[in-house]
């Protein structure tokens, strides 16, 4: 167990590295000068582009600007962007508009994936199990943006139950239409994973067995059946956590929440390269540290990979 | 009340495919005596598993289906008893013991807990007392070091303790009926050896019946009393072990014990049965082995035979089984 956990933290710096690298890499190759994308129509004094230039190490070669970025980034320091905020304040400030939207929405696509997964897996090719594939390929085919809208127009505008979008009326109110759609809008593999794992497990021989045994039909789903069906669940359940983090930039732009997804959007469109770094990187990082989690408490639901 | 501990008679088993309903058991009866061992014999597909499957009532749902028939187990029909009463009576009355020990049993589950269970559930113990017996059964079934093992998980465990986790686990509720399934087909020789004389042991230790489904001769041998060899769904002749080792009346037991490699066979001289056990979709009119027996005439291929008390205390299902028997001596077997 000790020498999986070390293994699997070891295995993170590789990773980290060369995911970073890419990032920075792809900001780096975006055609155009940030210096005169940031001055727009005024014109700036050769001296004032230099020091520009200097103070964001824009004339030294690819890889030195990386180490350099890579060295604050270990600091904590995601550096400055070119109106010279500190790239870490946004991070800081938009983060936990994303990061509220991001769990309610994982609470929500928890309890709709499961528990419409479990339903159909258990009376496999029957109503329920209909339902979960008309819902699922519903939600998936749909565009997100078009749930959005329509949730909008029906709960804000035509009922007035919730706001419309902006952050006014706080937590939780603000959040339920997005996190809503954000997790209708995933939670379909979710029930779908949920839904082929639990139908394998109840056609596994361990199954028969619990039936011979005398157990209740009740019995045999909660304490055999479940256990063994979430395992896969609980694996992907880690990676999507993170993934709703970046999949939120749609859902935050529609809504105007002030969190990492506008941020992002916001610096593309600016050419903020610090910031486009430093929101992406620290999504990674998020991202790398979520899985990290999941299967270092994987082996204590899987007893195979804990003895293996 | 019967004297019999399990009766089945004329039990039909019906599967749902693409091409219609299959028959997969046809009209079977078949009787254990308190304490009796019953192996049934058969090829792979000849419905050996699909009629354990019926006693104990765990035939896959809803794609089998039993079309007549009663399973009588100490006089009480199973196939009318609520859910409810037919889970009692499946552990505390009869277990099952399954070929792969390994996909049998739950991975996540550690072999000890999953033996309480038995008590957990038909007793009410706490996990304590459970525990406690579990280890106790562990113990029967003569798995080493049991308290300490009771916490590992089915992986961790050889085929062979694997197997005898699975008969502690049958036998938790010290049943009068136990039905094994190819117990041993998955494990090696010796190890066979030791979960066969396991099983004869705690049998007698018990008193319980136990009916062995088994393609394998030499295993039957070694623990029945009486012997069903069934074919393409049907039973077709049943005699006392012994009796029919040494004087076949049906055909197709006796093309069985003749494919037995002796040590005056090597492979090539080795006999085998021509042809193929039928499909289900296909079976062929009149007597089911027609097309692959050397005594069949056109009655064969006309009338399925009924079943015949032919020798004293047996019963066969062959229009020709006087021939078959009379045939039938150490010569046909070299």
């Amino acid at each position: 167990m000790l020498r999986y956990a070390t293994r699997r933290i070891l295995l993170m710096i590789p990773t980290l590295i060369g995911s970073t690298f890419l990032v920075f890499l792809l900001v780096f190759l975006v055609p155009g000068d940030p210096v005169l994308a940031l001055a727009g129509d005024k014109r700036l004094s050769e001296s004032s582009i230099r020091a520009i230039r200097e103070q964001y190490n824009l004339d030294d070669p690819f890889l030195v600007q990386y180490f350099k970025w890579l060295g604050n980034v270990l600091h904590g320091d995601f550096g400055f962007d070119f109106n010279n905020n500190s790239v870490t304040d946004l991070i800081a400030s938009a983060f936990p508009y994303t990061m509220a939207l991001a769990l309610s929405a994982f609470c929500l696509k928890l309890v709709i994936g499961v528990l419409i997964g479990v339903w159909a897996g258990l009376r496999e090719g029957r109503a329920p199990d209909k339902f979960n594939l008309f819902f699922t390929i519903f939600f998936l085919a749909v565009p997100g943006f078009i749930i959005a809208y329509l949730a909008q127009y029906v709960f804000g505008i035509k009922l007035h139950w919730l706001p419309i979008s902006g952050v006014r009326q706080g937590f939780p109110i603000a959040f339920v239409m997005p996190a809503m759609v954000l997790a209708l809008e995933t939670a379909s593999p979710l029930a779908r994973l949920t839904r082929t794992s639990l139908v394998d497990v109840m056609r596994a021989d361990f199954i028969v067995t619990a039936h011979a045994k005398g157990a209740s039909p009740g019995r045999v789903v909660w304490r055999h059946a479940l256990r063994n069906a979430f395992l896969p669940v609980v694996t992907y359940l880690g990676l999507s956590l993170a993934s709703l983090l970046g999949g939120s930039v749609l859902i935050e732009t529609i809504f105007n929440l002030p969190g990492l997804g506008g941020t992002l959007s916001d610096a593309i469109t600016l050419q903020q390269g610090p910031v486009v770094v430093g929101v992406s990187v620290f999504l990674l990082l998020f991202f790398l540290l979520s899985s990290l989690i999941v299967d270092l408490l994987y082996p204590l639901i899987d007893p195979r990979v804990r003895h293996a | 009340m019967s004297q019999n501990l399990l009766e089945v008679r004329g039990l039909s088993v019906q599967f749902r495919s693409a091409e219609g309903h299959l028959t997969a058991i046809d009209d079977l009866s078949l009787t254990i005596g308190h304490g009796e061992a019953l192996a049934v014999l058969g090829e792979s597909g000849s419905g050996k598993s699909v009629t354990a499957k019926a006693i104990m009532g765990i035939l896959p749902h809803p794609a089998a289906r039993i079309t007549s028939g009663q399973v009588l187990l100490e006089g009480e029909d199973l196939l009318t008893l609520s859910p409810r009463r037919l889970r009692t009576v499946r552990g505390e009355k009869m277990a099952m013991v399954f070929q792969d020990a390994l996909t049998s049993l739950n991975p996540v589950v550690p072999v000890g807990a999953q033996i309480a269970e038995m008590y957990r559930i038909h007793r009410g113990d706490n996990r304590r007392e459970a525990q406690a017996k579990a280890v106790e059964m562990m113990r029967a079934v003569r798995i080493p070091d049991a308290k300490n093992r009771a916490k590992d998980y089915p992986f961790q465990f050889s085929g062979g303790m694997r197997q005898r986790v699975m008969i502690a686990m049958a036998l938790a509720l010290d049943p009068q009926l136990l039905i094994a399934d190819e117990p041993t087909t998955a494990l090696d020789v010796t190890v066979q050896a030791q979960i066969l004389d396991l099983l004869q042991e705690l049998r007698t230790e018990r008193g319980m019946a136990l009916m062995l489904i088994t393609h394998d001769l030499g295993v039957a041998g070694q623990v029945a009393d009486e012997a069903l060899v069934m074919y393409a769904g049907s039973a077709v002749e049943r005699a006392p072990m012994t009796e029919l080792m040494q004087r076949p009346a049906h055909p197709y037991t006796l093309g069985l014990l003749s494919s037995v490699p002796g040590p005056e066979h090597r492979a090539k001289d080795l006999p085998t049965i021509p042809g193929l056990p039928p499909q289900l979709s296909n079976r062929p009119k009149g007597c089911s082995f027609h097309p692959r027996c050397s005594f069949a005439t056109d009655l064969c291929r006309e009338t399925k035979p009924a079943v015949v008390a032919g020798l004293p205390g047996r019963e066969v299902a062959c229009h020709h089984w006087k021939e078959v028997a009379r045939h039938d001596d150490a010569t046909a077997l070299a």
